[in-house]
């Protein structure tokens, strides 16, 4: 899937559908299953037909009539935050969570292995 | 059907957004060559699916993403509750995604592919990382080759990439 039609022509993934919808949109609208559920059946369904490498489909959908949203993103300023190497919790309550099943004096090893290693299957 | 205006150029307007605050310009990876292609060697409604999301998707309880150079990622099962899931990123509006993570982790979307015999499984467990990463060599070097060794162990037939 992509979202961003100038950055998946550079970096040249096998295949790809590409959605012109805002960006943190790339599946779909929120609360929306019926338009996320045609979005992934015709994203696959253009995967199974693409047939050379580096090709890139383009879904038919609209995010809204009127483009505003895109005039609206390019007039915008960098919307990103500063960058610090601290966990950014959505919530107080998973920052609570996260640190009762990670104890700083331990790495959190579940992050950086892959399941069936840790458990030799 | 499309709307009248082009594509969005991010990166072109992401190198002027990042230059008139004087930083230099940030080195976009191009890739030259044409990708590696593996032919579906079956119908999809006999694939098994990975997923892995960039958009900095994490389960309470686990540890959240960090801004600076985060190359970590996060193992989900695929029967998680999509009321556990949070985000972490700094490069997007998350506002859709902390009220429907299915826009950029399309969990509850692809097990109702499964239900519906569309697909026909997913792997046990889906894989996600905070995709803000400047270092395109530690991703390539460090990140990418976990995740793809994590897909091979739960032996998946497709990878669908979800980036922000």
């Amino acid at each position: 899937m992509a979202s961003a039609l100038d950055v998946i022509r550079a970096v040249k993934p096998p295949r790809t559908a590409f959605l012109d919808f805002p960006l943190g949109h790339t599946t779909g609208k929120p609360h929306d299953p019926e338009l996320q559920r045609e979005i992934l059946i015709q994203a696959l369904d253009a995967s199974n037909r693409m047939t050379e490498p580096g090709s890139i489909t383009t879904l038919d959908f609209c995010w809204s009539e009127a483009d505003e949203w895109k005039k609206t993103a390019i007039l915008e300023g960098d919307l990103r935050k500063p960058r610090n190497d601290t966990p950014q919790y959505q919530t107080e309550e998973d920052r609570t969570r996260a640190e009762a099943n990670n104890p700083r004096s331990q790495k959190p090893q579940a992050e950086l292995t892959c399941p069936r290693k840790m458990y030799h299957i | 059907m499309s709307g009248q205006m082009e594509a969005i150029e991010y990166i072109a307007r992401i190198r002027n957004n990042y230059a008139k605050i004087g930083y230099k310009p940030y080195q976009w990876v191009y890739n030259h060559d044409l990708p590696p292609w593996q032919p579906f060697r079956k119908p999809l409604s006999d694939c098994r699916v990975g997923l892995i999301a960039s958009g900095g998707i994490y389960v309470t309880g686990q540890v959240a993403f960090h801004f600076k150079d985060d190359t970590s990622f996060r193992v989900i099962p695929t029967d998680v509750n999509i009321a556990d899931l949070r985000t972490a990123h700094f490069a997007y509006d998350q506002k859709d995604a902390r009220r429907d993570p299915n826009v950029v982790f399309p969990i509850d979307t692809l097990r109702r592919l499964v239900r519906e015999g569309i697909i026909g499984s997913l792997t046990e467990h889906a894989f996600t990382f905070m995709g803000g990463i400047y270092s395109s060599r530690r991703v390539r070097d460090e990140l990418a080759p976990l995740l793809t060794e994590c897909l091979l162990a739960e032996q998946v037939d497709v990878a669908l990439l979800v980036p922000v």
